[in-house]
């Protein structure tokens, strides 16, 4: 019954955002105040019915209501509650479920949040965002219906990939589907202005804090995915540059660029056209995403659908909702007025130059990720694009983009001094040449990579870039530090955000380098009492036993490891096999400390006694782990932005109308 | 500065990024992707280039998993021919007799495969597809039986 309900509340919901998308453009258009009216209240019943279905789908999994196909085939009653709860996105249904349950809640914002909105702008996104509803609901509605029913119900469900049964990937998806469908926002009312022909200041404030938080989420999300298959997987790496990682970083690299590009539309009133195609790249690369990995024409743990009319209706989605926009855009932009003018040497100018290296960056992720598709479809063999291809691609043209990144903030608008700038920057000069030096003689020159004092040094350029900008902002050593101190206190959390997360990114790359440069591996077979030193550190194999879990058996084994002879830690990987579905999976230990991790992995027996194991001494990963908290934790920070809050322009309009008064 | 100078200098910055980027596509395409055989292929001697990393991917023949230590012996078979591989290192959670299998590493000039990888499956339903479609070519497809459902 909950499940019919759950059904037909979907069902309501189409009727609901064809609504949505049809009316409120035409009372835009028509000036009729009551048809755009109704896209609020709309959007609020989008939410609602959106929302029962989700809860009853929710509610059937946490029953395990096995009469629901989607649930016998996805869950078991011996998964922990929270794995029931999260098995509701661990399936293909489900997670379309979820996407269009966050579509809905971006709706709804934009009618709790949006009063102070031009009502034109503001019915014109919410009929473009119900469109994409429309889409996402039909998808759901005729080729992936989560509701369907079984007769007669199993007596126990399938059970979920144990893989995904981890606390690390049950907040994957959310995250990075709040990053991807957060990116509609811009998505929306870039088309909607481009519907008005107006993009102005105004504008690019309401889009700016909402990209912001779609690109924290998303950042989030592919930090969550990354962390998740490092200690998972058992391979000691992070990123593998695979079709669906790839996936989810194109839509990040356009988001990043469209949150600077954003900046430059809000504050100089110039790269409007720029921005407007930005914002409809973004979204349309998180469709893209969606696509890959959902459609299975890349095979990947995130494949679920095998049905190839589910790809072909994506695709066709795809199509229309990236052709149509652009299509609008190439007849609309030109028309868009282009506003300040400025010098290639300036912040606009750097800003530009850091969208235009993203933006290529984002097309080369694009074209290795899409390769494999063509060549084969061309005949021109079987190819697979990894880690090398994106490595010589990719990386030198992110190279130029950090350099310009630690100059780019501290130019002035409008047209720079550059001479100046790098003056000012000889401090982070210098302390990174001092670094590539130090890195180099302690790798024991060329004995380690080449590249990797000239990673250490980029990431301490950036830092050094950084912070120069910061203390000239605070003046300090210029002025009293009592000055400093109150200048401080008065910096906009704006600029904060932008200083905390550039430094993040700097110890993002400083992690980066150190893990890929000096990881250290010893694979063999290890028998008890036996010690392995890696990097200094001794594992001991003290014992092995098998061990009973909630749905799992697993081989534990405890490893003392002890370095310089003083108790280190005790290290207990295991490997399990799932009752149901019954399938190995492999858990490492790991002890992080400020220098690395220290990683261990259990795998068979041999038949001649011992066990393989893996024992993994990764420099620096922590930090990359801390990099990216700090920049989420910048991107809060400028979200807090008083200027960035919602409610900010009428705050401002009605202080303007004070002042004239 | 003009309207038109900051087009061009705006159009100049994208033709050197793209630019830089496509020699840099171009030549990684050159080096660094990795080109799929099946085993018959690699016996009939189809593989251009000694030395250069390659994937090779089929069904790791029944009963030809022979561990040795830390490294590991195995024969990848299409059911038309068959190439041994040695991997040293730990084999992924879903590695089995019979089951489909992509290596990538070198082939050695004594036709012994030097796997550097073996990849991970996430699923043991799962067939890579250039395997699939390699056993079909070779006439060696079935269908894999659908997976009880309860």
């Amino acid at each position: 019954m909950i499940a019919e309900i759950g059904h037909f509340a979907l069902i309501l919901a189409l009727a609901v955002a064809l609504i949505q998308a049809v009316i409120p453009l035409v009372g835009a258009s028509r000036g009729n105040a009551t048809w755009m009216g109704l896209a609020g209240p709309a959007s609020v019943a989008q939410m609602l019915l959106v929302g029962i279905a989700f809860a009853a789908l929710t509610h059937a999994y946490m029953t395990s209501d096995f009469s629901v196909l989607n649930v016998a085939q996805n869950s078991h009653t011996d998964k922990p509650m929270l794995y029931k709860v999260t098995g509701v996105w661990g399936n293909h249904e489900g997670s379309l479920l979820l996407w269009i349950t966050i579509l809905a809640l971006f709706g709804l914002a934009v009618t709790l949040f949006g009063a102070n909105l031009p009502p034109g702008l503001k019915a014109r996104a919410l009929a473009v965002q119900a469109m994409i509803t429309v889409g996402f609901l039909l998808f759901i509605l005729l080729t992936s219906n989560p509701f369907e029913r079984l007769d007669p119900p199993p007596m126990n469900g399938s059970g979920l990939n144990p893989l995904l049964q981890d606390p690390g990937l049950a907040f994957h998806p959310p995250f990075l589907y709040l990053g991807y469908v957060g990116f509609s926002m811009a998505f929306s009312f870039a088309i909607a202005a481009l519907i008005e022909g107006k993009v102005d200041a105004a504008w690019a404030r309401w889009v700016r804090p909402w990209t912001l938080a779609a690109w924290i989420f998303l950042t989030l999300g592919i930090a969550l995915g990354s962390w998740w298959a490092y200690y998972e997987l058992g391979w000691g790496g992070w990123w593998y540059w695979d079709p669906v990682e790839n996936a989810s970083f194109m839509p990040w690299l356009a988001g990043t660029a469209l949150l600077h590009s954003a900046v430059v539309v809000e504050k100089r009133d110039s790269l409007k056209s720029w921005t407007i195609l930005l914002a409809i790249v973004a979204f349309g690369l998180s469709l893209l995403g969606t696509f890959l990995v959902r459609s299975g024409v890349i095979t990947s743990v995130h494949a679920f659908a095998t049905d190839p009319a589910r790809g072909v209706f994506i695709l066709g989605l795809l199509i229309f909702a990236v052709g149509g926009s652009f299509t609008l855009y190439a007849v609309r932009a030109p028309s868009l007025k282009t506003g300040g003018l400025f010098a290639p040497v300036s912040r606009e100018g750097a800003l530009l130059l850091n969208n235009v290296l993203m933006a290529t960056g984002a097309g080369t992720v694009l074209l290795g990720t899409l390769y494999p598709l063509f060549a084969d479809a061309l005949d021109l063999g079987k190819v697979s694009v990894g880690p090398p291809f994106f490595n010589s691609v990719f990386l030198p043209l992110m190279v130029p983009m950090v350099l310009a990144m630690a100059a780019g903030p501290l130019l002035s608008w409008k047209r720079g001094d550059l001479a100046g700038v790098l003056s000012r920057l000889s401090v982070a000069a210098v302390a990174a040449l001092a670094v590539a030096l130090a890195t180099w003689l302690w790798q024991g020159g060329s004995a380690g990579p080449w590249w990797a004092a000239g990673g250490m040094a980029l990431a301490v350029w950036l830092l050094g870039g950084t912070i120069v900008e910061w203390a000239e902002r605070i003046r300090l050593f210029r002025a009293p530090l009592a000055e400093s101190l109150e200048r401080m206190g008065k910096l906009p959390r704006s600029s904060w955000g932008m200083t905390i997360t550039h430094s993040g990114l700097a110890l993002l790359i400083i992690g980066m380098t150190a893990s890929s440069a000096w990881k250290l591996e010893s694979v063999q077979t290890q028998k008890l009492g036996e010690t392995i030193t890696v990097a200094g550190y001794a594992f001991t194999l003290t014992q092995v036993e098998d061990i009973n879990g909630a749905n799992y058996l697993a081989t534990q084994g405890t490893f003392k490891v002890t370095k310089d002879g003083q108790d280190f830690a005790i290290l207990q990987p295991e490997k399990r096999v799932y009752r149901q579905p019954p399938r190995p999976t492999t858990e490492a230990a790991i002890v992080s400390t400020i220098l690395g991790d220290v990683y261990a992995v259990i795998g068979d027996a041999v038949p001649e006694g011992g066990w393989v194991t893996r024992l993994y001494f990764n420099p620096l990963v922590p930090w990359m782990w801390a990099g990216c908290l700090v920049m989420v934790l910048g991107g809060l920070m400028s979200l807090s932005d008083r200027r960035h809050r919602i409610g900010a322009p009428t705050r401002a309009r009605a202080a303007v109308q004070a002042a004239k008064a | 500065m003009t309207r038109k100078r900051r087009r061009l200098y705006f159009v100049v910055l994208g033709l050197l990024a793209v630019g830089t980027a496509a020699a840099l596509v171009l030549s990684a395409l050159r080096q660094d992707i990795v080109f799929f055989f099946s085993p018959s292929e690699i016996v009939e001697a189809k593989v251009p280039t000694e030395g250069r990393r390659i994937r090779l991917g089929g069904l790791v023949e029944q009963g030809s998993v022979v561990k040795d230590g830390a490294s590991v012996k195995f024969r990848v078979t299409d059911g038309a021919h068959v190439v041994p591989v040695v991997y040293a290192g730990l084999l992924p959670d879903l590695f089995r007799e019979g089951q489909g299998v992509v290596t990538e590493g070198k082939l050695g000039k004594d036709g012994v495969f030097q796997a550097a990888e073996v990849l991970a499956k996430h699923d043991e339903n799962y067939m890579p597809k250039e395997v699939a479609d390699s056993l079909k070519k070779s006439g060696h497809w079935q269908d894999e039986k659908k997976v009880d459902k309860p």
